[in-house]
């Protein structure tokens, strides 16, 4: 039996449903998911329309009146938060172009922002990865670039907004200065990587290229804005290349960044690493490395070349699921609609200690089996998916343990489900079991 | 896959005599080398984001100080929310007052100007090789190799490592068993199903060992803590559980927990003083628990590097080099502060921007494993290869 539309389904996919026959050409299956539109979440609950930045911004901002004049309000911006969160957590369960979703989530990773920085990022997350992740995983990576620095959320999680041109007629006349930590990241988790051998100086040239980019938080147009008067005058030389005075510097800069084979190495390692294996095989890197070169960033064409690389079929199921894939997998194989288990989804996440878009710094969460496998995050596993079996207590286990794992599972597992007392017990050992624990 | 026998779920499910036995003798270490089962307790506290050194232990008598940090110069000693004097030169920040008292009782060493080997500033890279202890990443902790240099545990009883939280910091990852410890959930399987699980996974390599290492951490710990569901796993909640489980006879002897939030690049005064709190208020809690065993125990708090010295343009400081670590517990020679200051002066800064490292993290901690954990000089080795030109610092405990 052709094992390859299962692993596709897992290994690519979010896991499979039974409601969704799995495809018989796997390549085409793929490919497919990333022609035409995106098919976004739908709108959080009690919205028509999808809320953009200025609505988030206008929530958080009645939201601080309101506790200003005194009283006990309940958190607006929080509500919007999770409901945003509850909502992608959803269509996860339930999408059809499952691939398309794990490449929104690789890159939503990689362009961080966290909820933990509070009501200036959780006011704009769901926008966020809408306008600045989704239009462009199919696109190039400078665009996608491009719109996540000048995106508001990056722009306060990274603290840029309070970034100030020391020579600027504002930092001349307040006496304030740079604030390095968006220049930072972007050199090194954003594009380069510290492999690229780059320096102090470079880290504070490009702080000084980027200072003038703000957020408009009350005023229209809401959003990001570029106040003159905050940037440091002056040409920058990052990297030996020369950038002039103003704002165009940024996307010039930007551009010249995304296109350095340093960022299409570090890009192709992080790939390879998510979809293949926790120590990515050499040739498939420079492989995923090349179509970058070639393509120019084109991200369509790295999202075709993965599943054409051999190493992503041969073992089958070397990476573990990570939390999050976790608990979407084992809804799906249960066939839960995404409206029923939203909420389940979402305070799983926190139980499993990877709450949804919450990583704790601004590398993002890990990709390596070792560090989600302490013993106790091991057995917490264990525990929640014995209380999630519980409510599929109508399901038939077998079919259940053939949709999802099908020839993928040792004849163990087919013993134990056998065996099991209940229908909840069948399903928590299917769950539990190592292939399942894997993609 | 594992060549590791399969273990009855019986065995996996009481505490486990068979399975230590197995699991140990995979790792064979030369018994004669190991230091003998020593009655005192290390804690290792990593704070992630970089604290800012000059916060934790503002240096108020440099002349320069209060010029570099302006607004975010804390007041000096004696005036309203003013620094906690440690010496006339020093001042702990007004939030760490559980500090200060240890520092009062000769029961906190403060350690100046201090830094890894690293000097480039990404908090990613940084932890990883404060975690690993050697000048590469590696994929063991330096606490965990050094407790290949302990004696085993009686059969049965708990491995000497433990980490508190739902993560396993690279700090505590490697070759040695280590227990964890996380608050208990309202929901669990009946252990009849765990057994049944864990057969499922025993001869998986990555969950088969977790899972085995799980059970029996919390065969132990729920006899101790108890399996009340506790508070959802708090710094502070965390640092009392560590310490009662380290009070106990045929405990853990070493833990490890970490706490985030340092990363404190705007409005410094404002985001600091909760998480400087929360470090206070653990170490108290901690020292609470520990009861009679505070006086064998030390404690190291450390972090990946220091921050800038001068303020940046949003009420916050960046990136930076040397910084502070503490080293407190019944067991260390306290009171007073360890450095030997570079000054604050233009001249004397690293690169312009950062505090002159002048002491090596790992003299520090290389002295914990020896003169505390008394391992053996080898085993220190293991923890920190590539270190032979860093001394242990002399001095640091009590007799």
């Amino acid at each position: 039996m052709d094992t390859r539309p299962l692993q596709a389904a897992i290994r690519f996919g979010l896991g499979p449903r039974p409601d969704q026959p799995l495809p018989s050409d796997p390549l085409a299956w793929l490919d497919a998911q990333l022609d035409g539109k995106d098919i976004p979440p739908p709108p959080p609950e009690g919205f028509e329309t999808p809320p953009g930045v200025g609505e988030g911004y206008r929530i958080w901002r009645e939201l601080t009146e309101a506790r200003r004049a005194g009283g006990m309000v309940p958190d607006t911006v929080w509500s919007l938060y999770r409901a945003e969160a509850i909502s992608a957590l959803s269509w996860r369960v339930e999408t059809p172009a499952p691939y398309r979703e794990r490449l929104v989530d690789f890159w939503t990773n990689h362009f961080t922002v966290s909820r933990r920085a509070g009501h200036r990022v959780t006011s704009v997350q769901g926008a966020y990865v809408r306008e600045a992740i989704r239009p462009h995983v199919t696109g190039r990576f400078a665009d996608m670039l491009v719109a996540v620095i000048r995106h508001p959320a990056m722009l306060s999680y990274l603290d840029q907004a309070s970034s100030i041109g020391p020579n600027s007629p504002a930092g001349r006349k307040r006496g304030r200065g740079l604030n390095e930590n968006l220049a930072r990241e972007l050199l090194e988790l954003h594009t380069l990587s510290p492999a690229a051998g780059y320096t102090q100086a470079d880290v504070v040239q490009c702080a000084r290229l980027l200072t003038g980019w703000g957020i408009e938080r009350s005023k229209e147009p809401v959003g990001t804005v570029f106040r003159p008067a905050n940037h440091e005058p002056g040409p920058k030389t990052v990297l030996g290349r020369r950038f002039e005075e103003g704002p165009e510097a940024t996307e010039a800069l930007l551009r010249f960044l995304a296109d350095h084979p340093a960022t299409q190495k570090h890009l192709a390692t992080k790939l390879v690493r998510h979809f293949v294996a926790d120590d990515p095989p050499p040739e498939a890197v420079s492989r995923i490395a090349g179509v970058l070169r070639d393509t120019g960033g084109d991200l369509r064409a790295v999202a075709m070349a993965l599943p054409r690389l051999l190493a992503a079929w041969a073992p089958p199921f070397s990476k573990l699921r990570n939390p999050v894939d976790l608990i979407t997998a084992v809804f799906r194989a249960g066939g839960a609609s995404g409206a029923s288990i939203g909420v389940a989804a979402f305070n799983a996440c926190d139980l499993l200690n990877q709450p949804f878009w919450a990583a704790l710094q601004p590398n993002g969460w890990p990709d390596e089996a070792a560090e989600w496998l302490g013993p106790e995050a091991a057995m917490q596993r264990l525990d929640w998916v014995y209380d999630a079996a519980g409510r599929f207590g109508r399901l038939e286990p077998m079919q259940v343990l053939e949709a999802s794992l099908g020839p993928l599972a040792p004849s163990e597992t087919y013993q134990a489900v056998r065996r099991a007392g209940s229908t909840r017990e069948a399903l928590a050992l299917i769950f539990a079991s190592p292939e399942f624990q894997r993609r | 896959m594992s060549h590791l026998p399969k273990i009855g779920r019986r065995g996996l499910l009481l505490g486990l005599t068979a399975m230590a036995a197995t699991a140990r003798a995979r790792l064979a270490f030369a018994q004669t080398t190991a230091a003998t089962a020593g009655e005192n307790r290390l804690v290792v506290v990593i704070l992630r984001g970089a604290m800012d050194g000059l916060a934790a232990l503002a240096p108020y008598g440099d002349p320069a100080y209060r010029a570099l940090r302006g607004g975010i110069a804390l007041p000096e000693p004696g005036q309203e929310e003013g620094l906690l004097d440690c010496g006339g030169f020093f001042g702990l920040n007004p939030r760490l007052a559980t500090l200060h008292r240890f520092f009062r009782d000769g029961a906190l060493l403060p350690v100046h100007a201090v830094a890894g080997p690293y000097r480039n500033r990404s908090h990613f890279e940084a932890q990883d090789l404060l975690e690993s202890g050697a000048p590469e990443r590696l994929s063991s902790g330096w606490l965990n190799r050094a407790l290949g240099g302990l004696a085993e545990p009686p059969p049965g009883k708990p491995d000497a490592g433990l980490a508190l939280g739902l993560d396993l910091p690279l700090l505590m990852r490697g070759p040695q068993h280590v227990g964890m410890w996380a608050p208990p959930r309202p929901v669990r399987p009946p252990p009849d199903l765990y057994g049944r699980m864990a057969d499922l996974l025993h001869a998986d390599p990555l969950l088969g060992p977790a899972v085995a290492d799980g059970m029996r951490a919390r065969g132990y710990a729920a006899g101790v803590v108890g399996e009340e569901r506790g508070p959802r796993g708090g710094f502070v909640a965390l640092a009392g559980v560590a310490g009662k489980l380290l009070a106990t006879r045929d405990g853990p002897r070493v833990a490890a927990m970490e706490l985030g939030g340092w990363d404190t690049h705007v409005d410094q005064l404002r985001r600091l003083d909760p998480v400087l709190g929360q470090l206070d208020a653990g170490m108290s809690a901690l020292q609470a628990q520990l009861g009679e065993v505070w006086s064998k125990t030390a404690v190291l708090v450390m972090t990946e590097f220091g921050r800038t010295v001068r303020v940046n343009g949003a009420g916050g400081t960046d990136h930076g080099t040397g910084g502070v670590a503490f080293l407190l517990g019944g067991a260390v020679a306290g009171g007073r502060v360890l450095a030997d200051w570079p000054g604050l002066a233009e001249d004397r800064l690293f690169e312009n921007r950062d505090l002159q490292p002048t002491r090596d993290l790992r003299a520090i901690a290389k002295a914990l494993l020896r003169d505390h954990l008394r391992l053996q000089p080898a085993a220190v080795a293991a923890a920190f290869p590539d270190s032979e030109a860093i001394t242990p610092e002399a001095g640091l405990f009590r007799a």
